[in-house]
């Protein structure tokens, strides 16, 4: 017994000793049968193991013994655990499969450029890329402009994709439509948009093919979606040519809840005395701006977001009369505008999603009109408000798949006035959605979905069909299809007076093919798209109109090649007519441009703070009506070509604690003289060009950031 | 009955034995990795990997112990620094901070793992300093806030301050003479610390005196 004992001791307290070392080795590879180096292989449970070397190799000593398994693991590859029996030396290989990261999932794509600060989705510009493209003034849709598929058409209102008209473009915050997203302007002088890009993380510019969540835009959307929770508190101030600015944003103490106010003065007055416009203002045109926000995390998931803003402008000019030679026409306008936003979205488990979202927004134009001396003055008023609420379900599908579908009520009222007659309509609109997004395979994805609306000022449904393709070729090339018919109502102003219209169609066909790398992306668009049932004007105003837009576009951007050196370069070719309006057939419409170009460089000199920018944008002549020619000439003038160089410099620094930016921008720097189109009097005896107020536009300001910064308190505190 | 006791008594012992073997085969396998990183030329992405593969293996033999996450994290975090694709920096910096969850699941409000943390956000803004600047430099400021609140004497704590106002641009907060007073400060503390265990982290001194020499 004893002896029994002592053996038993033996085998339990030097359990080692007593089993010899075995070696296992081998080569691990990827399934293409490349050697795979840095792989850790280990026995599960055991420190025994061993790293792979760079022909995939390993070899190392285990006590295990018996069953046992094995476990291979290297980044960004599926983990592999094998059984294995260990009696004497092993010898291994082993195939470890790339796991389908994020970076390796194929998105819809066809027809959007997206701009947001998420790594890893198909992100071609970033917020601030926005901000510092030179020549656009920090506004966002000036900045979209230097991306394919956009017009360079500035004396209009309105972002001009693929042969549409800025009506036919839409802007949605957080879901839910912009009804007055530009501010008003003077005639061939077109207002900027309201919004400042930094309220939004991200920004997707559509050029067609969008999804079925959005209606009522023939050609484009432009999706924004407001920022969370900042970072931080903090007040800023800003100082330029064209007036101040302020605001404060303040983070709750428990982080999950954060408020913000802004207020802006513009009053471009002191310019105007310094540079003269082409036209003598009649009031220094003033803008007063004001914004809101609140932003309350509800719970882990849950976002509850409120924008706000009211804005007043007021501005004129006198210029001389076409009609009446020596004498001066006065166009004075006032507008109020003022816009809310409450969103909401949450999980609701099981993979339900929710967002959802109510908006009320006003706008008002008063507008003086008059020939001085020269008959009664006249007096234009138009009102629009529009309430609306949205809400959408989602619900995630698998690993990658799913379903989208919503709803959305809108409330319009259109009010005009003309002196004393006044003619009023209001809109109920509602629409319903469904979509879905279905992997085929993670490379290979379908997205279907349709689109019904309803309104009532029409009295009439329509139902829109969507469909997409994607396919990814690698982790950054892909290929996509899009295919969709887009309705939209006609333009207030038509409808109005004819509440028996039909609504406008169009029909895109897009294919694309993008590689989107870390450091560059080349991007190549070829469509086709079909417009139906445009306003036609004369005798009558009916839905009679038709034309057609088609083209390639190329997109080259490059971050890495040159060091500190960032650049993009568009090109678009678009061949469109149309036969709409008064127009006597289909012609090339006059605010379209066969070739567009533009090239946007950014240079970073680190050792002094400065970013350097240029922006060049070129387009060739558009067509413009001379009623001089016989009717079978219509549209077949052109204008010259534009031109248009931007410059901008700022210089970051702190001054005390304030993070501060100086910048200086040069619109249209070297002053090409810039046509627009031309304007005939009703006698076809004098013309005038369309030409920009203020050529060139130097713009100097200081804006500055007080953060509390938290690296401050932890130096003050140590 | 004599027998009986014998019996249990070196079953017992047995038992004991095998247990202390393996905490010392951990102790020993630990010591030996953790004096590799001491080594500068242990540096290179391939020895780190090695590395970050040896500890990991401990860390999942053994799955109660921090200390192995830990230094796994710090490997990775290291190569995400050496990294010069930026398209592979966040696959490397999201692996060092899956280490670095592990070991604060084992021991929370961890001074030496929000070191780690903190370095891992700090990684993250070299990819896209301009957008990515604020949120990861906070973050990785308000680790080491942190990290100090838990243990004001953690030398590591004002190196890597030291080493955030070094590298931040002026405008954004930097200095380097601030940068040169923490460096100091961090020295201050080195001269006092002592590591629990050879296998307590106590890296960085090198590094603060290099810095300093730097800033000279």
């Amino acid at each position: 017994m004893f002896r029994i004992n002592l053996l038993l001791l033996a085998f339990v307290a030097l359990p080692a000793c007593l089993w010899a070392q075995q070696r296992i080795s081998g080569k691990i590879t990827d399934s293409k049968k490349r050697p795979l180096q840095g792989v850790n292989i280990s026995i599960k449970d055991s420190y025994d193991g061993g790293t792979t070397a760079a022909d995939g190799t390993f070899s190392f000593t285990t006590d295990a013994k018996g069953e046992q398994f094995i476990i291979a693991n290297l980044l960004g590859y599926a983990p592999q655990e094998q059984k294995i029996f260990i009696t004497g030396p092993q010898e291994l290989n082993i195939v470890l499969k790339s796991s389908i990261n994020e970076l390796k999932v194929v998105t819809i794509s066809a027809g959007s450029f997206e701009a947001s600060g998420d790594q890893g989705k198909n992100t071609v510009l970033k917020p601030l890329d926005i901000v510092t493209t030179a020549g656009a003034g920090a506004d966002i849709v000036n900045a979209l402009k230097t991306l394919p598929g956009t017009q360079q058409t500035n004396d209009r209102e309105g972002l001009f994709v693929r042969g549409g008209t800025g009506y036919e473009t839409q802007t949605f915050i957080d879901g839910l439509l912009v009804r007055n997203p530009f501010y008003s302007g003077l005639p061939d002088m077109p207002g900027r948009g309201r919004f400042s890009p930094f309220l939004f993380k991200g920004t997707t510019f559509s050029s067609g093919g969008y999804s079925a969540q959005y209606g009522q835009g023939l050609s484009s959307a432009l999706i924004l979606e407001s920022t969370d929770l900042p970072q931080r508190s903090s007040s800023t101030i800003g100082v330029s040519v064209l007036g101040v600015s302020g605001g404060l944003e303040q983070l709750s103490a428990d982080k999950k809840g954060s408020y913000g106010i802004e207020a802006d003065y513009t009053n471009l007055g002191p310019y105007l005395d310094v540079v003269k416009s082409r036209f003598e203002p009649s009031v220094n045109p003033q803008i007063v701006g004001t914004s809101a926000n609140f932003r309350r995390k509800t719970s882990a998931t849950g976002m509850l977001k409120f924008y706000g803003y009211g804005n007043w402008t007021h501005m004129g000019s006198y210029r001389p009369s076409l009609e009446y030679a020596g004498y001066r026409e006065l166009y004075e306008l006032k507008n109020q505008n003022f816009y809310t936003n409450l969103s909401y979205r949450e999980s609701l488990g099981n993979d339900w999603r929710l967002n959802a979202g109510i908006s009320f927004s006003a706008n008002t134009d008063k507008i003086d009109l008059d020939t001085i001396n020269k008959g009664a003055s006249s007096r234009v008023k138009g009102q629009s408000q529009l309430g609306q609420a949205k809400f959408m379900l989602s619900k995630g599908l698998g690993l990658y798949s799913a379903l989208r579908m919503g709803a959305e009520y809108q409330y319009g009222v259109e009010r005009s006035a003309f002196n004393d007659w006044h003619v009023n309509y209001t809109d109920n609109y509602a629409a319903a959605f469904l979509e879905g997004d279905i992997y085929f395979t993670p490379r290979f994805v379908g997205r279907v979905g349709g689109r019904m609306e309803y309104s009532s000022v029409l009295s009439k449904a329509n139902l829109a069909p969507r469909a997409s393709l994607a396919y990814k070729l690698d982790s950054y090339t892909q290929f996509s299809l899009a295919y969709g018919d887009y309705y939209q109502k006609p333009e207030p102003q038509y409808i109005r007076f004819h509440h028996d219209m039909e609504y406008m169609k169009a029909t895109h066909y897009i294919a694309s093919f993008q590689r989107v790398a870390p450091n560059n992306t080349f991007r190549v668009e070829a469509f086709y798209k079909k417009y139906h049932d445009l306003v036609k004007t004369g005798v009558d105003t009916t839905n009679g109109g038709t034309g057609y837009a088609k083209g390639v576009e190329v997109f080259w951007r490059d971050r890495k090649t040159f060091r500190n050196m960032d650049y993009w370069i568009s090109y678009s070719y678009l061949d469109t007519k149309r036969n709409y309006l008064n127009y006597p057939f289909e012609v090339q419409p006059d605010f379209a441009a066969k070739h567009t170009f533009s090239v946007v460089y950014k240079y970073s000199i680190t050792a002094i703070s400065t970013n350097l920018g240029l922006t060049y944008s070129f387009s060739t002549g558009r067509p413009f009506y001379n009623p001089n020619l016989p009717e079978s000439k219509f549209m077949t003038q052109r204008t010259m070509n534009y031109n248009s160089l931007g410059f901008s410099a700022s210089y970051l620094t702190s001054i005390r604690k304030a993070f501060t930016i100086f910048v200086l921008s040069v619109s249209n720097a070297p002053d090409f003289k810039q046509v627009y189109g031309y304007r005939y009097s009703s006698d076809k005896l004098r013309r005038e060009e369309i030409v920009p107020n203020i050529p060139r536009f130097v713009f100097v300001g200081m804006f500055m950031n007080f953060g509390t910064d938290r690296r401050q308190d932890i130096l003050n505190n140590l | 009955m004599m027998k009986r006791i014998f019996f249990l008594l070196s079953f017992v012992c047995g038992l004991t034995s095998l247990t202390m073997a393996q905490s010392a085969q951990y102790e020993n396998v630990m010591t030996k990795n953790v004096a590799l990183l001491d080594d500068s030329s242990s540096y290179n992405p391939q020895k780190l990997q090695e590395l970050a593969n040896t500890f990991e293996r401990i860390a999942a033999a053994e799955k109660s112990q921090w200390l192995p996450f830990y230094y796994a994290g710090y490997c990775y975090v290291m190569t995400a620094f050496m990294e010069k694709d930026n398209s592979k920096k966040d696959v490397i910096a999201d692996r060092a901070a899956l280490n670095a969850e592990q070991a604060a699941a084992l021991s929370p409000d961890n001074d030496e793992i929000n070191c780690i943390r903190s370095l891992i956000a700090t990684s993250r803004i070299a990819v896209d300093p301009p957008s990515r600047g604020m949120q990861y430099g906070m973050e990785s400021a308000k680790l080491l806030a942190e990290a100090n609140k838990i243990n004001g004497e953690n030398p590591r704590v004002y190196f890597l301050i030291g080493q955030s106002l070094y590298y931040t641009p002026e405008q954004f907060g930097g200095s380097k003479t601030k940068a040169k007073e923490m460096f100091q400060k961090a020295l201050d503390k080195f001269g006092s610390f002592k590591p629990t265990s050879n296998i307590a982290p106590h890296w960085g001194e090198y590094r603060t005196k290099q810095m300093l020499a730097e800033l000279k």
